[in-house]
């Protein structure tokens, strides 16, 4: 069943649509992922301007966060501390983001930045994500203990004043490198026009030692916050939100992550953290080849914005 | 140059304005002048239709009738790119700016162009993609480039996308003086207004022109929408957000897994 898109201008089959945010829904809830770094591009794909698909996923992602953060509360697996040191943090850096954007912009090579950026934090993310979970998991299956909540001693920042007793997370850190994390999500956020989920949730894994059973949840919440927040400054700023396009989306999406988060509660921690370190490293893996492989085609044409 | 031509352009055109006793009178006309976009739009086709009326003092005069129909869309600014390798890596190095060439262009004939007047008229009348002006955005001047290949690439893309097309088979003769054909609109059509030009050549010379024109508009629901979202971002956009929290706290009681 085609329908018509009023703000992309396109007719799109509603079924199809459906289904990608039923799938992207499911992975977003299972992981603690906005999932915007795999919807934009499959939007891109079957013909949806890039500007509007950037915009409309944004209200997707606040609809499928918002529903498994519910799912994750219900569970009591979020960390509500936590979450708000982090956007503290977020939100300074989302100024601090558009800055930079603005100054990228006038070099003329943003496209490039935000191409590479994409393709080195998604390799490198996953590898290492890929690396450790196998690393744990061989150790479960010798015998071992696999959870190692904290490896060896703390890193010298977890010894910074301004301490803070994170009760969900069973962890006692300094506030500054939660802070400093939220900033970067914040920057990376803006500048790359992404939630920073598949970011945050191994940083808050590896860095701060958040036990992935709290990690998930409590970014949900920091995303949907973010994204919902984010969907108004679209609407408002560019008038590019297809209402259309984001309900259907959206009724996908939130469906998909209450099975998603279902799924994700009884998978072991470093399976979880493995096939998302797969995910994040096959959708870095193909950026990487689209950089290198020669184009079909090496024109492109684009609709210049305002008059000239 | 260009000016002369226009001006040479004009005072024919001026002359068989004013003297349409001594000619054909050419009538065209399209099946719908108003194209609504509504939820179920899947692209549309229109139907041009026309009769050349040869008056007392041309009737034999001239051999069979040759149809070119130019359809122009509205016009947008495009920019086109290419890529090249750099350090190994395929980015966007070089673009240029078109400077509001039509959206949509589609150039029906009922055969070839270069059979039915020469190349000289052709290039004058702008008739065909190949002698349509496409002005680029140079070091702040505004101008044609000959040979050009970014000039190429636009058009070839536009093509791929159903936008341009010049088709030497779409005009029909139902008798030789009833002609009739078909404008294909793409499914990813542009909104606006649409000018339609039909110049009606007889023995490699104009004899006649007309002009019609039709619109594209979104209606209904799609035209709120797209108002909605044009004159009240800031309200149209917390309604979104508070459309995702709201589907997302009934899919949460909904399809409870727990």
């Amino acid at each position: 069943m085609q329908i018509f898109l009023p703000i992309a201008d396109i007719p799109v089959n509603v079924f199809l649509v459906l289904a990608m945010g039923l799938a992207v829904g499911f992975l977003s809830g299972m992981f603690g992922i906005g999932g915007g770094f795999l919807m934009t591009p499959l939007l891109i794909f079957i013909g949806v301007q890039p500007a509007v698909a950037v915009a409309s996923v944004t209200s997707h992602v606040a609809a499928s966060s918002f529903s498994g953060a519910i799912a994750y509360w219900r569970r009591n697996a979020l960390d509500g501390t936590l979450a708000l040191t982090l956007l503290a943090g977020g939100i300074v850096g989302s100024a601090g983001g558009v800055a930079l954007f603005t100054w990228l912009r006038t070099l003329d090579q943003l496209d490039l930045v935000i191409e590479l950026s994409y393709v080195t934090l998604l390799s490198v993310v996953g590898a290492l994500m890929v690396a450790e979970s196998v690393r744990a998991i061989s150790r479960s299956r010798r015998g071992k203990p696999a959870e190692m909540r904290r490896p060896g001693s703390h890193i010298w920042f977890h010894g910074l004043p301004l301490k803070l007793r994170f009760k969900r997370s069973k962890i006692y850190v300094s506030a500054i490198p939660v802070l400093a994390i939220g900033f970067i999500i914040g920057v990376i956020g803006a500048v790359m026009g992404i939630g920073g989920g598949f970011l945050l949730v191994p940083m808050l894994i590896y860095l701060v030692r958040v036990p992935t059973a709290t990690v998930i949840g409590t970014s949900m919440v920091l995303i949907f916050i973010t994204m919902t927040a984010t969907t108004v400054l679209h609407a408002a700023t560019n008038h590019l939100v297809d209402a259309v396009l984001a309900l259907i989306l959206m009724v996908g999406g939130v469906i998909g992550a209450q099975f998603g988060a279902h799924a994700g509660a009884r998978i072991r921690g470093e399976w979880l953290r493995l096939l998302l370190g797969l995910l994040v490293l096959s959708v870095g893996l193909r950026f990487a080849f689209e950089l290198v492989l020669q184009p079909d085609d090496l024109y492109s044409i684009r609709l210049i914005e305002g008059a000239v | 140059m260009r000016t002369a031509f226009a001006a040479a352009l004009l005072i024919v055109a001026g002359v068989l304005g004013s003297a349409p006793a001594t000619a054909e009178r050419l009538v065209a006309s399209l099946t719908n002048h108003h194209v609504t976009i509504t939820s179920n739009y899947t692209g549309v086709e229109l139907v041009l239709f026309g009769s050349v009326q040869p008056d007392a003092a041309s009737l034999g005069r001239h051999g069979p009738y040759d149809i070119v129909a130019t359809i122009t869309g509205p016009r947008e600014s495009l920019r086109t790119r290419r890529k090249q390798r750099v350090l190994g890596v395929w980015v966007n190095t070089q673009a240029r700016i078109f400077v509001d060439p039509p959206a949509y262009l589609a150039v029906l004939a009922n055969r070839p162009l270069d059979a039915i007047t020469s190349a000289d008229n052709l290039r004058r009348m702008q008739l065909g993609i190949a002698n349509k002006p496409l002005p680029e955005l140079i070091h702040n001047d505004i101008g044609e480039v000959s040979n050009d290949p970014f000039r190429a690439a636009l058009v070839r893309l536009m093509t791929e996308r159903g936008l341009y097309s010049e088709q030497s088979n779409a005009v029909t003769f139902l008798t030789p003086t009833l002609f009739r054909a078909a404008i294909t609109l793409p499914t990813q059509v542009p909104i606006g207004d649409y000018a339609v030009d039909v110049k009606l050549f007889a023995g490699g010379n104009l004899i006649a022109h007309t002009e019609s024109a039709f619109e594209i508009v979104k209606v209904g629901f799609e035209q709120f929408v797209v108002n909605a979202a044009r004159d009240h971002g800031i309200l149209y956009g917390i309604a979104i957000a508070m459309m995702a929290l709201l589907t997302g706290w009934i899919a949460s009681v909904a399809f409870r897994r727990d």
